[in-house]
Formats: C-alpha cells, sequence, structure tokens
C-alpha cells in the first residue's frame, strides 16, 4: 500500500532523484561547523514567527482598536499571552541568530566567489527583518511601541531633502496616530512578506547551488585531507536537534518571562522613563548618538548618518573588494575590520544601556 | 545511511542497551507530547470566542428598558444572549418574540408589518407574526417563541 502511494507520487515528482540528490549533498566537518547551523536556526525562527503571527492576526485589530485588540490577545482569549509571547521572542531570538549568521558567513570568507549574491540576500533579509521588527513594534499601539516609532522615524526626517517627506508619508501625517498603525500593519503582514519570501527562495537555492563554504583554514589544507559528513540524515538530523533546542528555549523565555502590555499610548502623557530602543537598533542609535556629540553644530548628525552609511556600504559590499581566496593583505584587511564591527557593536549597545541603567 | 548501519552492527546487545523499537517508540511518544503541548493552547486559543458564546447561552431572560412604549405593529431587534431575536407588537396590541434565525439556514428574519409576515430574504421563507409558525418557502420548523411579560417600563423576555 505504502509502496504503491510512494511509486504513484514518485513517477509524477520525482521523489527518487530528490532523495538522490538529498544523498550525494556533503556538508564539510571541521573545527567551525558549529556555525554552520546558524542560517537553519534563523529559518526555524522565521517559520515560527509566520505561525504566531498567523494566529495573531485572528484577533488582532489595526487602526484606532489596535491596543483594545491587543490587550483582548493578552488577557481575555486562551492562552492569547503565550502566543503573543513567542511571536516576540521569537522576533527577537530571530534577529540575533541572523546576526550571529551573518558574522560566521563573514569571518569564514564565505562571501567570496561565487558566493557574492548569497551575501547581498542575505544582507537584504537582515534589513528586511529590522523592518519587520520597527513596524512589529508598533502594532499593540502602548506607551512604549508610540514613542519608540516616534523616535525611530526622527532618523529619516533628519535626512536632507526628501527626509521629512518620507517621514511624514510612512507616519501617515505629521504625528503617529491610528493611521501609521494601519499602514505599518500592511508593512507588516503584506508588504514585508511579499519581499522577504522570494529573497529568502533564492538565498536558499543558492545555499544548495553552492553547498557550505569551507572557511580560509580549510582550504589551506590539501583535499584529500578534509572530512565532510552526508546532509541526509546526518547533517539534517543535527539541524532538527538545533530547532528542537531552539523550540524549547523559545517556549521557556515565552512561558516565564511571557511579553509585557504597557499602559495605551496618549499623546499628551510625558514619555515613560528609561525608554530605549530594542536591542538590535542599540548600537547605531547609540553611534549616530556619538558622532553627533563629536561632531560641531547642526550637521553634526546628518555627518553622523553619512559616516555611519558609508560603513555600512563597506560592509555590504565586502564579496567586491575582498574577493581573492588566498589569504592576503586584503582579506586580512577584511578580517579587522570585521572584528572592529563586531567591537563597535557590542562596545555602543553597552554604552547604550549603561546611558539608560 | 550505510554509515549508520555500520555504526549499529558494532553495538553490541546488553540489558542496559534500549533496541531499535523501544528508542522509535520513546521518541514517538516524545513526538506525541510536543504536538499536544503546541495543540492544546492552539485549539484554546482559536475557541475562546465560542466559548465565551456559550457563557451567553445560559441568559435566560432579557430585560428591554422602555420597549413597553413602542407602537403597534413595530418591531424591535435585540440579542438573546448571543443570538439575534424580534419582538413584535402586533396592530392587535399583542406582544409576541421569537428568535429571529430563519430556521432553513440560519440568515436572520424581518418583521414586515404591511405584508403582515416574517420574511427571510436569503431564500424567501415566510413565517406568521402571531405565532411563528413557518407559512410558506423552505423552512422546515416554526421560529423558536419566547414568553413575554410587559412591565411598567420595560418588557421583559424569557425563554419559554
Amino acid at each position: 500500500m505504502a509502496g504503491s502511494i510512494y511509486n504513484w507520487v514518485d513517477e509524477r515528482v520525482g521523489l527518487t532523484e530528490a532523495i538522490a540528490f538529498a544523498r550525494h549533498k556533503r556538508v564539510p566537518a571541521h573545527a567551525q561547523s558549529f556555525w554552520y547551523y546558524w542560517g537553519g536556526i534563523s529559518l526555524f525562527l522565521f517559520l515560527v514567527q509566520i505561525f504566531t503571527g498567523i494566529l495573531l492576526l485572528v484577533y488582532y485589530r489595526p487602526g484606532a482598536e489596535a491596543f483594545e485588540s491587543v490587550r483582548q490577545i493578552t488577557y481575555v482569549m486562551h492562552f492569547g499571552w503565550l502566543i503573543r509571547s513567542a511571536h516576540s521572542w521569537s522576533a527577537n531570538l530571530f534577529i540575533f541568530s541572523v546576526i550571529v549568521h551573518m558574522f560566521s558567513v563573514y569571518f569564514m570568507k564565505a562571501y567570496r566567489r561565487p558566493r557574492e549574491i548569497g551575501w547581498l540576500t542575505g544582507i537584504a533579509l537582515l534589513f528586511l527583518g529590522a523592518l519587520f521588527g520597527f513596524s512589529g513594534y508598533l502594532l499593540p499601539m502602548d506607551e512604549l511601541s508610540y514613542f519608540a516609532t516616534k523616535v525611530g522615524l526622527q532618523i529619516p526626517a533628519s535626512l536632507p531633502l526628501l527626509g521629512p517627506f518620507t517621514a511624514t508619508i510612512l507616519r501617515g501625517g505629521p504625528d503617529v496616530s491610528e493611521f501609521t498603525v494601519q499602514r505599518f500593519f500592511a508593512l507588516h503582514v503584506v508588504i514585508l512578506p511579499l519581499l522577504f519570501l522570494p529573497l529568502l527562495g533564492l538565498h536558499l537555492w543558492l545555499v544548495q547551488k553552492h553547498g557550505n563554504a569551507l572557511p580560509p583554514s580549510e582550504l589551506a589544507k590539501p583535499e584529500p585531507t578534509r572530512k565532510s559528513i552526508p546532509f541526509f540524515p546526518n547533517f539534517f538530523q543535527k539541524d532538527l536537534a538545533m530547532w528542537l533546542i531552539s523550540l524549547n528555549v523559545l517556549a521557556l523565555l515565552a512561558s516565564v518571562f511571557p511579553w509585557d502590555l504597557g499602559k495605551q499610548a496618549d499623546a499628551l502623557s510625558p514619555a515613560p522613563a528609561g525608554i530605549h530602543p530594542e536591542w538590535y537598533f542599540m548600537a547605531p542609535f547609540h553611534m549616530l548618538k556619538i558622532l553627533g556629540n563629536w561632531l560641531p553644530g547642526a550637521s553634526g548628525e546628518v555627518v553622523g548618518i553619512l559616516l555611519f552609511t558609508v560603513g555600512l556600504i563597506l560592509w555590504v559590499f565586502i564579496p567586491l573588494y575582498d574577493a581573492q581566496n588566498k589569504i592576503g593583505h586584503r582579506g586580512r584587511i577584511a578580517h579587522y575590520f570585521g572584528i572592529f564591527a563586531v567591537t563597535a557593536l557590542i562596545l555602543t549597545t553597552a554604552l547604550g544601556y549603561w546611558g539608560i541603567r | 545511511m550505510s554509515d549508520l548501519l555500520i555504526d549499529n552492527s558494532k553495538l553490541v546487545e546488553t540489558d542496559s542497551t534500549p533496541t531499535r523499537r523501544a528508542f522509535v517508540a520513546a521518541a514517538a511518544a516524545a513526538g506525541l507530547c510536543y504536538a499536544g503541548a503546541l495543540a492544546y493552547p492552539i485549539y484554546r486559543y482559536l475557541a475562546s470566542p465560542a466559548e465565551m458564546a456559550a457563557d451567553q447561552v445560559a441568559v435566560t431572560e432579557v430585560t428591554l428598558k422602555g420597549a413597553n412604549a413602542m407602537p403597534a405593529g413595530a418591531a424591535l431587534m435585540f440579542k438573546f444572549g448571543s443570538s439575534p431575536a424580534m419582538l413584535i407588537h402586533g396592530a392587535d396590541d399583542s406582544w409576541v418574540a421569537f428568535s429571529a434565525v430563519c430556521t432553513h439556514l440560519g440568515c436572520t428574519v424581518q418583521f414586515e408589518p404591511q405584508m403582515n409576515r416574517i420574511h427571510c430574504a436569503c431564500h424567501g421563507g415566510v413565517y406568521d407574526p402571531h405565532t411563528g409558525r413557518n407559512v410558506s418557502g423552505p423552512p422546515p420548523r416554526p421560529l423558536k417563541a419566547y414568553k413575554v411579560a410587559v412591565a411598567a417600563d420595560s418588557v421583559v423576555v424569557s425563554r419559554a
């Protein structure tokens, strides 16, 4: 019975070829193999986001009723608090694992030929992930999300020329209001997924096409001495184990530390004490603040944004100027740039939190 | 797969070595626990409105303030628990109340005083406005009737 069903499906979609392909695929095994799991962990957390997001969509109402509907989800609907908490925690874990994934790719030099597009789509996915975070943060329309969005939209507003116009369009008016929630909602559940999913498809397909990249230390070894394991089932089982660990960590965090819902946003009440951006925006915010303080005058902020942008462009286009597969001068500069970036991110995040202590 | 088989053949079965069958059973049990732990909150979450409506079904009486002043030949729509209902003050000064849910496919019916009937626009079902009896069209049963008591400043509708 099972055999004849398998044959029926196999004849039509080619299961045997797919399995043969998966058998053929191998994953390098070496001292840095641990970092290969982080793309898979990110993918798992993204799937959790889709799943819990759809569940929240069942009761969430954007616009003027946004806060009331989130209050209902959190306090009235059975286990609504857990689903909302899982969505928020998984969003944060997703950003974290994507950042780990990005730095591991960077230091293993996995962006080099022919994987440049894998790197660029990955960066685009991280950028979209940050936009997911920023737009999703407003949706409960409590005090924190209201002021965070107000402050966050000051960044495009402070840019010259089109800045104020862009901020007003994003905001849907001169101030954050129910119109902002409505359009952020459309952004969060329609526009961003429409951009994210095809990019993710391309990213995953490129991983299949090129396989896992070897770090320079492995490339230096002669080919016969390099070790590898079959993707299916060996690496796949380990991947699943990592997914299971991620699920357990998420379940623990979501249930033991349920996500808070603050007071309803009110333009007339003062900003709550100790308000700060989400941790993954802390570093860029604080870098801008430091650069703005260093540089004299009102132009300081604009120059800060420009300097920051130059750093970002250097980071994004690393595959174009560190393309050589040898351990050369440029390769070492890229390595030091990476160490500088990690140090700057950790330091400014710590300084940011120190400042609001 | 061949790697795994070779590994297995090296294992020596002793009393403390779990068999493949025991391992699969344990893994399946753990999987079922996970599935249950995920499915139960999700089911309860999705079923929340149904549970709240079930609480409302327990309603046995509704007081309609000021409805006693309604003129003869008029009708008032109201909610009895979670489902729509109608109070009719007949031209002959009679008071009746029915469930406003058509017994055919559940549309909300309406009172048409000029035609002296209760009509369902979905499939043309017609009920008698005095008794709730299904007169013509597809409805299989009469509308559910409620007890009506007119007080000094309200009308009290209760389960018959």
